[in-house]
């Protein structure tokens, strides 16, 4: 099939595109790389500095002008690092919340977009409005209330969604009015015939959603769920307001509160650094299609 | 007839209450309710401990326009917003050009410029910490080897600010090349084809053809970018706590210094309710300004 397919796209690459075409011939890779990899390699640099200092002895760190190359990588620097605070507790309660806001919201926010783009029910159009005015409102504006509402769980439903407990990261996060938006735009462009057809044979609104709908919507809920991610497991300043205690921090507060501890221990610093990046830049590269999508995709809230 | 009709609508209005309440439970409650609860806040005084929340009317709000500390964050948020936004835009612009071109290993050099999006503030912000440091960074032993001596960055109140511009427009700048080399991508080759036969430069070509095709690119990320420059906070937390000599307190610093360090509830609220007018302001002139010029 491949192979079959493979000779038209060649034979029509060159046809429209013969200069490039020449100058390849000349030269054994385009003249591009030499802007390219300078450029890329500019942008990359701070990361690669501190995969460096990560394997270097505190000694080198401490040298000017600085080890480009550590003599013998000290990847001791990264149990010593790992013992240092309990990163086991920050990576698993990160975890524990993105898993649990991720969920919430696909499943919270399929069934609101659903309901607002197919049912026609009473208050529907007041309500919609309502609900997106809260986009205009950035979390700063709210974080003080919301820091009363999440005390006032924690005192009166259960302490565990109380201030100083990983749920206040989930409570005020399992469900957000992109989500709602971003799903009902999408459920909009999927054929109405289709559900109709799966109504007449008596199926449930609720069946209709999830057998029909939902699998036909895998690319936006990736997207969706790519931009949920990458928001929940790297925000800091809400786990900054509510969480004291070491047991409870994710992983950017747990890094911020080691960073406290250990503040000119740099290649140690460095290590939990880079064990901190790695879950989100695996992910990140991993599903970058998503990633990219949900760039675009919040040009719809601007 | 019409009694089965309505009956199916109020089934209908059933249903889709059934299925929308979740979502208007939680956003009620955790995005809504905040608003008016800011609201009432801000002419109160609040310990965020205590139950006794005595009202004051006005005196927080006018406090605030006395505060030269507020006056001072709000100058250093302009400062930053000034220089991020544009700075941001121009890398991503120039990057994503770079990138718009089909070679081999093409998605490695995107991913390779796409990744400063995953990294998160905090693991940035001690990144560039220690680029800068005043002592072994890297950027001074870059500065000394062509004859600049060494300078103190973020320990400097004269520099640290624009050492947080700089980080930000690196951190920012995975997001801001995605936009724009989408944008990019959405430029049609022919009219670049059918200019460059009617004898068009390249810059020309670049400055009739790819600039105005980029206008909406640009307004959302004016939109964007100066929304979340208002928001700074990560940042500053991690490198410079505000300082040194405050020179690097921006309002959401300083709201959230009053609010969760000085236990100042009420106050911090006014200056919240504050931000939120600037920032709702900004974008609704943003918008007016930008939506004009991309008509035309």
């Amino acid at each position: 099939m491949t192979t079959t397919q493979r000779p038209p796209t060649e034979t029509a690459a060159l046809q429209t595109n013969p200069p490039s075409e020449r100058r390849r011939l000349r030269l054994p890779f385009s003249p591009w790389h030499l802007v390219l990899i300078p450029l890329t390699f500019i942008l990359i640099v701070p990361l690669l500095w501190m995969l460096v200092t990560s394997l270097e002895t505190e000694g080198e760190a401490n040298r000017f002008p600085p080890v480009l190359f550590p003599e013998s990588p000290q990847f001791s620097n990264y149990s010593e690092a790992w013992a240092a605070a309990p990163f086991g507790h920050f990576f698993v309660n990160s975890a524990v919340v993105t898993l649990v806001v991720l969920v919430s919201n696909l499943v919270v926010c399929s069934l609101a977009g659903y309901a607002f783009a197919r049912i026609r029910f009473l208050g529907r159009g007041a309500l919609f409005v309502t609900l997106m005015a809260t986009l205009m409102v950035p979390f700063q504006v709210t974080m003080i209330p919301v820091f009363l509402i999440v005390k006032w769980f924690g005192d009166n439903v259960w302490e565990g969604l109380g201030i100083d407990h990983i749920g206040a990261l989930m409570l005020p996060n399992l469900a957000t009015a992109f989500g709602i938006f971003f799903l009902r735009q999408f459920f909009l462009t999927v054929p109405v015939e289709l559900e109709e057809a799966a109504r007449v044979d008596g199926t449930s609104r609720i069946g209709v959603l999830f057998k029909i709908v939902l699998p036909l919507s895998l690319p936006a809920l990736s997207t969706l769920a790519a931009l949920t991610v990458l928001t929940s497991w790297n925000d800091f300043l809400w786990p900054l307001i509510v969480i004291t205690s070491q047991d409870q921090m994710t992983i950017p507060l747990g890094l911020s509160y080691f960073q406290g501890a250990h503040r000119v221990k740099w290649p140690l610093l460095m290590a939990a650094n880079v064990m901190s990046l790695l879950p989100m830049l695996l992910v990140f590269i991993g599903a970058q299609r998503y990633f990219v999508q949900s760039v675009a995709s919040t040009g719809l809230k601007g | 007839m019409p009694a089965l009709l309505r009956r199916l609508s109020r089934t209908d209005t059933v249903s889709g209450w059934a299925l929308v309440s979740p979502a208007a439970i939680l956003i009620g409650i955790f995005g809504l309710l905040p608003v008016l609860m800011s609201m009432q806040l801000s002419f109160q005084k609040s310990d965020l401990l205590s139950d006794e929340t005595p009202w004051v009317g006005f005196d927080n709000y006018k406090k605030l326009a006395e505060d030269p500390v507020f006056v001072e964050a709000i100058k250093h948020t302009l400062i930053y917003t000034a220089l991020f936004v544009p700075g941001t835009m121009l890398v991503g612009l120039f990057v994503a050009a770079a990138l718009n071109r089909s070679v081999r290993f093409i998605s490695v050099y995107r991913t390779a410029a796409y990744i400063t999006m995953a990294v998160s503030t905090i693991s940035q912000g001690i990144i560039f910490l220690w680029l800068t440091d005043r002592d072994y960074g890297l950027v001074n032993a870059a500065l000394n080897s062509v004859g600049v001596s060494s300078q103190p960055f973020l320990a400097s109140p004269s520099q640290a600010l624009y050492v947080i511009v700089a980080m930000t427009i690196w951190g920012w700048t995975g997001f801001s090349v995605i936009v724009y080399l989408a944008a990019l991508q959405g430029v049609p080759p022919e009219l670049h084809e059918a200019a460059s036969i009617d004898g068009a430069s390249a810059f020309t070509r670049f400055r009739t053809i790819t600039v105005p095709l980029l206008a909406p690119a640009n307004l959302f990320l004016l939109v964007w970018l100066t929304i979340n420059a208002l928001q700074l906070f990560d940042e500053v937390y991690v490198t410079t706590r505000g300082g040194p000599l405050r020179a690097t307190t921006v309002v959401v610093y300083y709201l959230w210094d009053r609010a969760f360090v000085q236990f100042d509830a009420g106050y911090a609220a006014a200056m919240a309710y504050a931000l939120f007018v600037v920032i709702l302001i900004v974008t609704a002139v943003q918008f007016r300004l930008a939506r004009r010029h991309v008509h035309s």
